[in-house]
């Protein structure tokens, strides 16, 4: 069965999430600097930067593929492998540092058994931090698919996790 | 819908792309090109509709800033819609979305107006007796009443809550005040009225010059004077040159620059307008970092308002002026809040630094002059070309004119945005407007300026906030952050917190950049978990010095900034760690202990049955133990623990 579009041709495969990526593309041409808007584009479709995708973008922006990858590794915005259904964040700003917010990180690697920058085996979770969220008024805070959870303590974060599917 | 740019008869055919003389200052108070008192009626009360409370009985203001949001307020917003129409009311009473308030702590913020009344932490099961008690029963609901950590007075409105009562909003006034999302709101407080008058009166050099009699500096880090930044981008070279808004706030703990984007975009585009005129600019960008979403999406809305209300774009207001604005949404990259980085990522290349000479101002973006300023220095600027420069000056010290935006946050009773003239004292913000510290704790110091700043100890709290008084003592503005620190806070740990960070962050361009800062952590590290050494603190200070002197950028070069202030400021916890292993603040986990007192211990059990390792063992009959070997230095039990029978040392 053909993964992109889960029909059940072999031969004829079509990759609708290239297809998108090169109207995205399409749309950047001529528009100088736009690397790194196509990789976040990218990565908005996949969820990722695989390495087959930063071939495509380095030959249809005509870029030699050393620099595509030398400006994705350089961001810390770009990810290499696959992240879980739902991406923890958390802060680690100064405010949530004094706050407590390295408590609330250990209490989430206990609580997945995984380590920052990992994900869990049954891919419901993956674990990041984050230099600063900007909500430092609320210390400290993680942020679970962008939503934003404050003023949290280690005891809270099994209840957070709980409304994940 | 209607906005103010509808001609309010026959006769005002002006349109932005035909604009009369005064057409902004028109849509507000006008007519002014001719002269009917019914036009005159009519202008003002589609005002009043839109913008001022009269005429409507009552308005429920609800912030839809990030913390807010994060604290429930688009909930909140519903459900009033719900109950005023379930109640007959939604004709009299409106509901509005507002920016940041900057009292995140307090959130979700719901205001009253006209009355000022001022609710914190409302929930959805709030909302039908705010309704019923204020809104139909004209009574405040006191327990949502803000009430003050120090006096334990509640606080009506929000003109009496300290927090707000000591600050000097001008940057931020509109923040909370109108709804972002709508340009006329920005009109209705004047918006649009300085470019108005800077494309109608004055030429680019007078731009400049009101700039340099207003003192306006940098509200970035380094505090350079804006209008020497623009004059040489206005003498460079060449016929295209460009203007940048620099919004990649990466500080941690520093947010103001987010709030100003999303409670008043308008501001900050209509300050780079003036800007781009001054210099001769008629491109921009603004660059954003990709967290903050929302940030992004107002902005977003706020340029094609702009651009649909010809504010934007080619011939503006018909003075030949032309100008487009554009988002760069930045990657995840701290230097790239360095000038020449922020440049490079947004040609798409690898954000980092450059050699300068030559600066921005003769060969930026694309190799064409370019200026840069951040968010909150453009989001001065209306503000000057509309008030002039004399009524800035009012503001702050001689050097350092105007008002500054601070992040407090941290170990404080009132965490948020506070907007303060320049020279008021460390000890007014913290203790005055931020209610002293959380707590039974005291005072240990204040950080601020994040990774490039430094801690500021009790002894010099009655400092003048300002550019030059701070650099003095070995901190700096920066970005202004403000971070509380008490005693439970380690001051070593604070340190390496911050080297942890910038070491992260560094490009790897210098050398001493990229290898020095990894040393000086592994030290950091090292005395922190009982294994430092005599000479460590020497090698610290060294290592620091070579970094300060040959890395290229402005984060290599402040970055051993944290590490020196806390050795100037706080040397013995250092050597205690050194020499007696031992962590004063109790915060370097590594050098503790847990222990159970037998005596207060009631062996209840609690702490075994929520020790997340298991290493407290015991029953009713045997003394409960703590497997320091196994211990995780959580802290769980602690706070578990209701006779207190837990200690560490």
């Amino acid at each position: 069965m053909c993964q992109s579009c889960g029909k059940g041709h072999k031969d004829l495969h079509v990759d609708l999430k290239q297809i998108k990526l090169k109207e995205k593309i399409d749309a950047y041409r001529g528009e100088a600097g736009s690397l790194i808007p196509v990789l976040q584009e990218a990565q908005d479709i996949y969820g990722y930067l695989p390495e087959e995708t930063m071939k495509m973008v380095a030959k249809e922006m005509k870029i030699p593929v050393a620099e595509v990858f030398g400006v994705a590794t350089f961001y810390s915005q770009f990810r290499f492998t696959p992240t879980g259904r739902n991406v923890i964040r958390v802060c680690m700003g100064t405010a949530c540092h004094v706050r407590g917010g390295l408590k609330v990180l250990k209490a989430l690697e206990r609580e997945l058994d995984i380590k920052a920058g990992e994900t869990t085996g049954d891919g419901k979770f993956t674990l990041e931090t984050v230099a600063c969220i900007g909500a430092c008024g609320l210390a400290p805070v993680i942020s679970i698919n962008n939503k934003v959870f404050g003023n949290l303590t280690s005891e809270m974060v099994p209840g957070i996790l709980e409304k994940f599917e | 819908m209607q906005t103010l740019a509808y001609p309010c008869c026959e006769k005002c055919n002006h349109t932005a792309s035909t604009p009369c003389r005064d057409y902004i200052k028109c849509r507000v108070e006008g007519p002014l090109c001719h002269d009917d008192p019914d036009c005159k009626q009519k202008r003002q009360d589609f005002l009043a509709k839109m913008y001022d409370p009269e005429g409507l009985t009552k308005q429920i203001l609800i912030c839809t800033g990030t913390g807010c949001v994060s604290s429930g307020s688009q909930r909140l917003i519903e459900l009033v819609r719900e109950e005023l129409v379930k109640r007959n009311l939604d004709e009299t009473v409106r509901v509005r979305s507002t920016g940041c308030h900057g009292f995140c702590e307090q959130g979700p913020i719901v205001i009253i107006e006209p009355d000022k009344t001022f609710y914190t932490k409302v929930k959805p099961s709030d909302i039908t007796e705010i309704i019923e008690t204020d809104i139909v029963g004209g009574n405040k609901v006191d327990r949502l009443l803000y009430r003050d950590p120090v006096s334990g007075e509640s606080a009506v409105t929000y003109e009496t809550v300290n927090f707000y009562a000591k600050q000097n909003r001008i940057i931020l006034n509109n923040c909370g005040q109108i709804n972002p999302e709508r340009i006329s709101q920005y009109m209705a407080k004047k918006g649009y009225q300085a470019l108005e008058k800077v494309l109608q009166t004055m030429k680019p050099e007078e731009v400049i010059e009101e700039v340099k009699k207003a003192g306006l500096r940098g509200r970035g880090g380094a505090g350079f004077p804006t209008w020497l930044k623009w004059n040489l981008c206005r003498k460079a070279q060449g016929d295209k040159k460009y203007v940048i808004c620099n919004a990649d706030e990466g500080d941690p703990g520093a947010f103001m620059d987010r709030s100003v984007l999303e409670g008043d975009p308008h501001a900050v585009i209509e300050g780079m307008l003036i800007g781009a005129y001054a210099i001769g600019a008629d491109e921009g960008y603004v660059y954003c970092r990709a967290e903050y979403p929302l940030a992004i999406e107002r902005l977003k809305i706020a340029i094609s308002q702009a651009e649909k209300n010809g504010l934007l774009g080619k011939n503006i207001l018909n003075s030949g002026f032309n100008f487009h604005l554009k988002i760069k949404a930045g990657a995840g990259a701290f230097v790239c809040g360095e000038e020449t980085a922020l440049i490079a990522s947004i040609e798409g290349k690898r954000g980092m630094p450059k050699v300068r000479p030559p600066y921005p101002a003769e060969k930026g973006l694309w190799g064409k002059p370019t200026n840069i300023n951040n968010v909150e220095t453009w989001a001065n600027v209306p503000h000057i070309l509309r008030n002039g420069a004399d009524w800035y000056c009012q503001f702050g010290t001689p050097k350092s004119k105007g008002t500054k935006i601070f992040a407090l946050t941290g170990k404080v009773n009132n965490t948020g945005l506070v907007e303060v003239p320049m020279g008021i004292s460390l000890r007014e913000i913290i203790f005055d407007i931020g209610g002293g510290i959380k707590g039974n704790h005291t005072f240990k110091a204040v950080q601020i300026g994040g990774p490039s700043g430094g801690c500021i100890p009790e002894e010099l709290l009655d400092l003048p906030v300002d550019f030059d008084s701070l650099s003095e003592v070995g901190a700096m503005i920066g970005s202004g952050g403000l971070v509380i620190l008490d005693d439970t806070t380690c001051m070593v740990d604070i340190a390496r917190f911050f080297l942890t960070f910038t070491q992260k962050e560094s490009c790897g361009k210098c050398t001493p950049c990229r290898e020095g800062t990894k040393r000086m952590l592994e030290i950091l590290t090292r005395i922190t978990k009982g294994e430092g050494k005599p000479e460590d603190l020497e090698n610290l200070e060294t290592l620091a010095g070579v970094i300060k002197k040959t890395s290229l950028c402005g984060l290599g070069q402040t970055s051993p900034n944290p590490v020196l202030a806390t050795l100037r400021y706080f040397r013995e916890e250092y050597e205690i760690h050194i020499r007696e292993k031992r962590c004063p603040a109790h915060a370097c986990t590594a050098l503790l202990q847990y222990h159970i007192d037998n005596e207060k211990c009631k062996r209840c059990g609690v702490c075994a049955k929520n020790c997340p390792v298991g290493c407290i063992f015991g029953d009713k009959n045997n003394p409960y133990e703590i497997d320091s070997q196994n211990c995780i230095q959580c802290h769980t039990c602690i706070d578990k623990c209701k006779f207190k029978a837990i200690t560490v040392s």
